[in-house]
């Protein structure tokens, strides 16, 4: 598993061979790389742990299935009394749900567990993850990994599927193809957020309403069509927190709809170079934070 | 000796911890209106230096806030010193703190480094992997802890289940399953009870003679040192204000050792020549005498000359020792 099987052999003593986490003086490549090791073994022990007790698992996910389908309920009750909200109909205000919920689910099943990291700061529990030879990040990530927030994606995935259904939209290869790449860039756009919010509680230990404001409120917001809110909030979400790009104007374009603030066709292609932009940005405020907690202790 | 991987950093041979100057300085903020702040500089460590050979057991101690935690935070990379030069190992541990996680181990009494919620055994699988614990090492690693910690019957149990007591055996295992050159346990027998702290305090002396791992214990129970370490080093304000023999530490700190005896009746205060009587309360007589000597004659005269139904030593706590160490003066002078 490892391109070093030397290292496996040296036991004792101060070989180069232990220091196997030098991977910490290579690049970004083999940064990530070591995260996504330290993310993936740390999730597979609480899914073993989870699955130690079957009958709880299967009623949270359907708990946490039916928790966040309430949301769709409330835009069901909607329709109820009018036929049009800000002028689409049921299936595409689904569609745009189906979008939003699925992308902002795989975000909450991957880095749903960020929003502990403020009371980690405060309880001193930060310094135990900082001692152990993998990035803090993974293992902040990877905490009490939830699979019962399945129930939110395939929620998601299921109104998504009702609305496609129903929805007499003319498929060209580039509608189809936008399908999956709204959903993981909305997934990374929205992963990005969670990280940059625990990054701001570095400094802010109880800012996890914050952050949860910008998340679960931020795929509330995309749960809607655009054309109920205000030119300034569309102006904020695209130009200064790019949630638009998670589903709006993707989706506008599957849609066949005009698209908000009069922008270009092509932005509906961008939320993969958004999501990267996201990436790094986060990447870089996670950075900072570690290091303004490694220079004033909590 | 197989230091020389990392000569190249390491000065003397042998030092394995070396700190020369190094300081942390917080800036800490107070509000003094609604939304005004005062910004306050604490120097937390102060031109720290000293050095750990390879294989020593050192007692780190002082009283609360003296810069205790901050300075094993500094060793294990957590916290990045503001001045100075800091290496274990031939690593800086704040440049290179995931390297040195390999080659560390950490125990912090207050809080676990295990998973919480997890049975114990599935925290230690996820400590092989991800220290990249060789299989049979592991396994060898573990059968020991296991048996010398008593933790058979824990490892199934999740960590919030158990005592604190066991938490903390656990943890010790837990720092121990990748083979760490050095071992800093942050106060390791806080809270333990009797048994539990003489189980821990064999373990690590055991440890210590069999592999000489190196390890750096804060304390605030002198018995912890009196029983494992040989030098022992006191900070007070960030600064090092004795580094010696513990011996040394008593007769600098003029302290003494209290003997606690319960009598068959109430009785006028006992006289004897090596001790003073400094409390009494019906039969029961505190009797204060120099820590450095020993109880043996005192108890034994005692005995020969008083109806006595039972009696305790008790050591003198750090903050006494402290408070007389700064009232003899010199204090500054006796760090070698």
């Amino acid at each position: 598993m490892d391109e070093k099987p030397g290292f496996e052999r040296s036991v004792r003593g101060d070989g180069p061979g232990r220091a196997d986490a030098s991977w910490a003086r290579q690049g970004a490549y083999a940064r990530l790389r070591e995260g996504v090791r330290a993310y993936g073994m740390i999730a597979a022990m609480w899914i073993r742990s989870t699955m130690a007790y079957r009958a709880s698992f299967v009623m949270t996910t359907i708990g946490n299935f039916a928790g966040t389908a309430l949301d769709f309920v409330a835009i069901l009750l909607m329709f109820s009394q009018v036929d049009r909200l800000g002028g689409y109909s049921l299936p595409e205000v689904a569609f745009l749900y189906g979008v939003a919920g699925t992308a902002f689910g795989i975000a909450d099943l991957a880095l749903g567990s960020m929003d502990r990291l403020g009371r980690r700061v405060r309880d001193g529990t930060l310094d135990t993850l900082l001692v152990r030879p993998v990035p803090v990040l993974a293992q902040v990530a990877a905490d009490r990994f939830a699979l019962r927030r399945l129930g939110r994606i395939t929620q998601g995935l299921l109104v998504l599927g009702y609305a496609i259904a129903v929805l007499d939209i003319s498929w060209t290869p580039l509608r189809l193809l936008m399908i999956p790449l709204m959903l993981l860039s909305g997934g990374v756009i929205f992963s990005a957020v969670f990280v940059g919010g625990a990054a701001f509680q570095f400094v802010a230990q109880d800012a996890s309403e914050v952050q949860n404001s910008f998340t679960y409120g931020g795929s509330t917001l995309l749960q809607y069509p655009p054309t109920v809110f205000a030119k300034d909030l569309l102006r904020g979400v695209t130009f200064v927190f790019p949630l638009a790009f998670v589903n709006w104007l993707p989706a506008l374009y599957v849609l066949g709809r005009p698209y908000p603030l009069d922008l270009p066709t092509w932005v509906a292609f961008t939320p993969p170079l958004v999501a990267a932009g996201c990436c790094a940005l986060a990447g870089v405020a996670w950075r900072a934070g570690l290091r303004s907690y490694r220079s004033t202790g909590s | 000796m197989a230091v020389g991987v990392h000569s190249e950093f390491s000065g003397v041979e042998g030092d394995f911890i070396e700190l020369d100057g190094v300081e942390k300085v917080f800036d800490v903020r107070k509000k003094t209106g609604f939304l005004r702040s005062e910004r306050r500089q604490v120097r937390a460590v102060d031109s720290l230096s000293f050095t750990v050979p390879r294989g020593e057991m050192v007692g780190y101690i002082g009283p609360n806030g003296a810069g205790k935690s901050t300075t094993i935070k500094m060793l294990t990379g957590i916290l990045t010193p503001s001045g100075g030069r800091l290496r274990v190992a031939g690593i800086d541990p704040s440049r290179e703190r995931t390297r040195l996680a390999q080659r560390i181990g950490v125990v912090f009494g207050q809080r676990t480094t295990l998973w919480w919620d997890l049975p114990l055994i599935d925290s230690y699988r996820l400590m092989h992997r991800m220290y990249r614990i060789p299989d049979g090492r592991y396994r060898e690693n573990l059968d020991r802890c296991v048996e010398l910690l008593q933790l058979a019957d824990l490892l199934d149990v999740p960590v919030r289940q158990l005592s604190l007591g066991q938490r903390m055996r656990g943890d010790i295992a837990a720092a121990l399953l990748h083979d760490p050159d050095v071992l800093y346990l942050d106060e390791p027998t806080i809270g333990l009870d009797v048994i539990s702290k003489a189980r821990v305090r064999e373990f690590l002396r055991d440890l210590n003679a069999e592999r000489g791992t190196t390890v750096l214990l804060t304390t605030h129970d002198l018995t912890d040192i009196e029983q494992l370490c040989r030098r022992v080093m006191v900070i007070d304000h960030g600064r090092l204000m004795y580094d010696g023999p513990l011996t040394g530490l008593h007769e600098v700190g003029e302290s003494e050792r209290t003997l606690v005896v319960d009598l068959e009746r109430e009785l006028p205060p006992i006289e004897v020549e090596s001790a003073r009587v400094v409390k009494v309360e019906g039969p029961r007589q505190w009797l204060a005498f120099p820590a450095a000597s020993s109880a043996a004659p005192l108890v034994a005269r005692i005995a020969a000359e008083y109806p006595l139904v039972d009696l305790s030593v008790r050591e003198p706590d750090i903050e006494t020792v402290i408070a007389k160490m700064y009232a003899q003066g010199g204090a500054e002078k006796a760090v070698s």
